[in-house]
């Protein structure tokens, strides 16, 4: 009776939308802001966004220009080059009607013959010599004593008979593959640094083929393996020295904390060129090596692959060790003990319980590292000699030795969609929400 | 004797551990645990209770004595091969594993079929209730939850034994009370032994077979709860366990196991405790809900004079005040009924009780 009472009441209940209604009109006047209310959020709202946009101002403002900026104009340059279209438009418009087999019209060497003059006069021909040097190597001083020999020649002769003078001058002003390295040169963007910059080039029907020297692509394959074993061995020797100093007792733990510190504190050439007094010839390691009568000369430890990676694995050790401890430090010993209690054995335990755990330190770590020594410069240029060059060696060497920054530029772009590609392809299967960084 | 030889499962004996090769943390630590009983190790901080589980799992040295399972010494066994279970305080459930793989972990150590370890991962979920949550991570259960994971985690196994440290620290004490009751009802449903430490007395008292008080790396009494309340070993046992009257007096006479002790308030007469001197000064222990206030039908027979000094109304009771004239606080507990009387501050009154109720300790 009194079940079948509730059920009739509860039905009642369902059939009557009104008070559930009124029941809500009642709660939404409660619940909404009126306009004050609104108006009062708002600003809130505005003045913490203010807040949060002061805050991070300084690191934006720093952003951009030390980083944005400098990396579009590198992007641009690796692409833009106008140097040529600049010295000789007159020339490279001339060109354009040139079938690209035999010799060109007479104009056009007359053309180039004034341009050239201009140039000797302007002593802007060096530069037009290294851009037509690098398609086609001893131009530079072709170009060069072309220039010298028009400056002294008349206006009026060199429109009169440019083009004989011009041949005269040099033999290889009557080649075809000179002109074509002129007008190859001609366009203002180009794609031809990005060819170089991966061992290929455009033949003469504009296919893309291997170039004859093969640098590039084998030195980028080199410098990820290097980055590769680095990270490895950083593991490998920071992975035990993280675990026994996080759970070693906190003055313990402190006291190793200095050790690994330790080169943080002291200049990086300094830690470099300690590896120079260790390795070289007449150093540490080899004189002991004679001493003990190991071997009768010394062995070759430095200027190669093997002192590079030595002494990258001592500097970067820090940036595996740091956030692999941070992350052991706060893994309770309560979880290991929990399996062992359970019946694993401790080297099981640590591989199916801490291992995991201490996953998100570890990929931290070797992220870190693999990406900090893809793009090392100073050891390398130090303590590697020819064998052990990275990719950030050959950059600098086009920055600053052959002059060639668009080369550069597109060396520099192709490493940087590399280490793009790579924390990509790492978000996509370790994931970077398991990272942590301290 | 053989009997009791057989029966007793777990022993330590005379077990001590220093960490630091100077002190003692733990000083001749003796036991005997029968099988399926639940030992609870109750003691203030410090006093060495986590020490001695540590010592049964393994995870610490013993640096003299023995701890003996089945009459064998472990000492010398690895702790994984000791086959005990453990639930820990901060639940040390795997943050990367679903909670059924946290429950399959120990099986699949075990090397049990498949098909095997589902079944029994399918039936502990359900003894602890938790047959929907088998796909979750640790990290999306409630504190509770997590806790019957643990204790689920540590029994799936079948282990001869199962020791628990302050398991229910981390929870409010609702969740506490609902968790006692859930570890007692596996307990008795199972029939596990259980070495249980906790800070909490009221937890011991309710959940164990015996409890074994610690002070300072020595057993103070082992005994069962309410022989631990009513009968304390000493005076430091009548103190810890539960709320206590110290009345500091001289003893005058001791006959057949009864002492009269002259206190400020009057004559006593008391039980008396083990080593008694038949002289000098002592200290009668009474618990408060056994005092009563004049006029009342309960039996007594000690009388004492005492001054009311204020009374706070907890809800169910009553927790009155009184003093002694020499100052001593005097507490009593009345229930909260129509019996409640009212005094005013400063007022004389007369607590009654039974000699039986009280005990004398030097
Ligand atoms: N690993 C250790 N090294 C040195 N001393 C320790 C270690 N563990 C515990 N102790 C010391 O041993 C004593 C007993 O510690 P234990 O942890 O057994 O106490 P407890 O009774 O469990 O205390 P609590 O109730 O606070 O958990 C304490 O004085 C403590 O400082
Ligand atoms: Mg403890």
């Amino acid at each position: 009776m009194t079940s079948a009472a509730q059920a009739l009441r509860t039905q009642r209940n369902k059939a009557l939308p009104i008070g559930g209604d009124t029941h809500d009109i009642m709660t939404n006047s409660i619940n909404t802001l009126n306009k004050e209310d609104a108006a009062n959020a708002a600003r809130e709202v505005r003045k913490r966004r203010l807040q949060a946009f002061l805050f991070v101002v300084p690191l934006l403002v720093f952003l951009v220009f030390a980083f944005v900026a400098p990396i579009t104009t590198m992007l641009y340059r690796s692409i833009h080059n106008p140097t040529v279209a600049n010295l000789v438009p007159d020339t490279l418009i001339l060109l354009e009607d040139w079938s690209g087999e035999g010799m060109p019209d007479d104009s056009v060497l007359l053309q180039f013959a004034a341009d050239m003059k201009r140039m000797a006069n302007d002593r802007t021909s060096g530069q037009l010599a290294d851009e037509i040097n690098r398609a086609l190597p001893g131009m530079s001083s072709v170009t060069k004593s072309t220039a010298r020999a028009l400056r002294r020649v008349e206006d009026e002769d060199i429109a009169a008979n440019g083009a004989t003078i011009l041949l005269e001058a040099n033999k290889r002003w009557a080649e075809a593959a000179t002109w074509r390295a002129i007008r190859d040169a001609g366009p203002i963007y180009t794609s031809s640094y990005y060819l170089t910059a991966v061992d290929l080039e455009r033949d003469r029907d504009g296919g893309i083929v291997q170039r004859d020297t093969q640098i590039y692509v084998k030195l980028y394959t080199k410098t990820l393996k290097m980055a590769v074993i680095i990270t490895v061995l950083t593991m490998v020797l920071g992975y035990p020295l993280a675990f026994f100093m996080a759970h070693a007792s906190s003055a313990l733990a402190n006291f190793l904390m200095v050790f690994v510190l330790l080169p943080f504190w002291t200049s990086l050439l300094v830690r470099t060129t300690s590896w120079i007094a260790l390795l070289q010839a007449g150093g540490v390691v080899n004189s002991t090596l004679m001493w003990l009568g190991v071997t009768d000369e010394p062995i070759e430890l430095l200027y190669n692959e093997f002192s590079t990676i030595l002494a990258m694995t001592h500097i970067l050790l820090p940036f595996m060790v740091l956030p692999l401890y941070a992350v052991m430090r706060g893994i309770d010993n309560s979880y290991m003990r929990a399996a062992i209690s359970m019946g694993s054995s401790p080297l099981a335990a640590w591989y199916r319980i801490y291992l995991p755990m201490s996953l998100p330190g570890l990929s931290a770590g070797a992220l870190l590292v693999f990406i900090i020594s893809i793009g090392y410069y100073i050891t390398p240029a130090l303590v590697g000699g020819t064998d052990g060059q990275m990719i950030s060696n050959i950059i600098a060497f086009h920055m600053q030795v052959s002059n060639n920054w668009e080369l550069a530029a597109a060396l520099g772009s192709l490493l940087l969609v590399l280490i793009v590609l790579l924390y990509w392809l790492f978000d996509r299967f370790v994931g970077t929400d398991n990272l942590k960084l301290g | 004797m053989n009997d009791v030889e057989t029966e007793t499962f777990l022993r330590f004996d005379n077990v001590k551990k220093s960490y630091d090769q100077k002190n003692l943390v733990v000083k001749g630590f003796d036991m005997q645990v029968k099988e399926g009983e639940f030992i609870t190790l109750l003691g203030p901080s410090g006093s060495g209770k986590t020490t001695v589980l540590m010592m049964l799992a393994g995870f610490e040295s013993v640096t003299s004595g023995d701890i003996v399972i089945r009459g064998k010494s472990i000492n010398k066994t690895a702790p994984n091969k000791r086959n005990i279970g453990m639930v820990f305080q901060n639940y040390a459930l795997f943050p990367h594993m679903s909670v059924a793989e946290n429950l399959a972990y120990p099986l699949s150590v075990r090397k049990m079929p498949k098909a095997k370890i589902k079944e029994r991962v399918a039936h502990y979920l359900s003894l602890v209730e938790l047959s929907e949550f088998g796909n979750r991570r640790p990290g999306q259960l409630s504190g509770g939850q997590k806790q019957r994971v643990a204790l689920a985690r540590a029994m799936i196994f079948e282990p001869m034994l199962i020791l628990m440290d302050e398991p229910l620290g981390a929870l409010d004490k609702n969740l506490r009370e609902q968790m006692q009751f859930e570890i007692t009802r596996l307990h008795k449903k199972l029939g596990f032994t259980v070495i249980y430490v906790t800070h909490d007395q009221t937890e011991a008292l309710s959940m164990s077979s015996r409890i074994a008080v610690f002070n300072d790396g020595v057993v103070q009494q082992c005994a069962p709860p309410s022989e631990l309340y009513e009968r304390p070993i000493n005076a430091f046992v009548a103190d810890f366990i539960g709320e206590n009257n110290f009345i500091p007096g001289k003893i005058t006479s001791v006959r057949d196991g009864k002492a009269t002790v002259h206190t400020d308030g009057g004559d006593v007469v008391t039980q008396v405790s083990e080593g008694l001197p038949a002289s000098g000064s002592c200290r009668v222990s009474i618990r408060p809900e056994k005092l009563f206030i004049h006029p009342t039908t309960h039996a007594h027979d000690n009388a004492l004079k005492v001054r009311f000094t204020t009374r706070i109304y907890v809800g169910d009771f009553i927790r009155y005040y009184f003093a002694l004239p020499d100052g001593t606080d005097i507490i009593v507990k009345v229930l909260n009924d129509l019996s409640a009387p009212e005094f005013e501050e400063g007022e004389e009154a007369q607590l009654l009780w039974l000699a039986t109720d009280c005990i004398a300790f030097a």
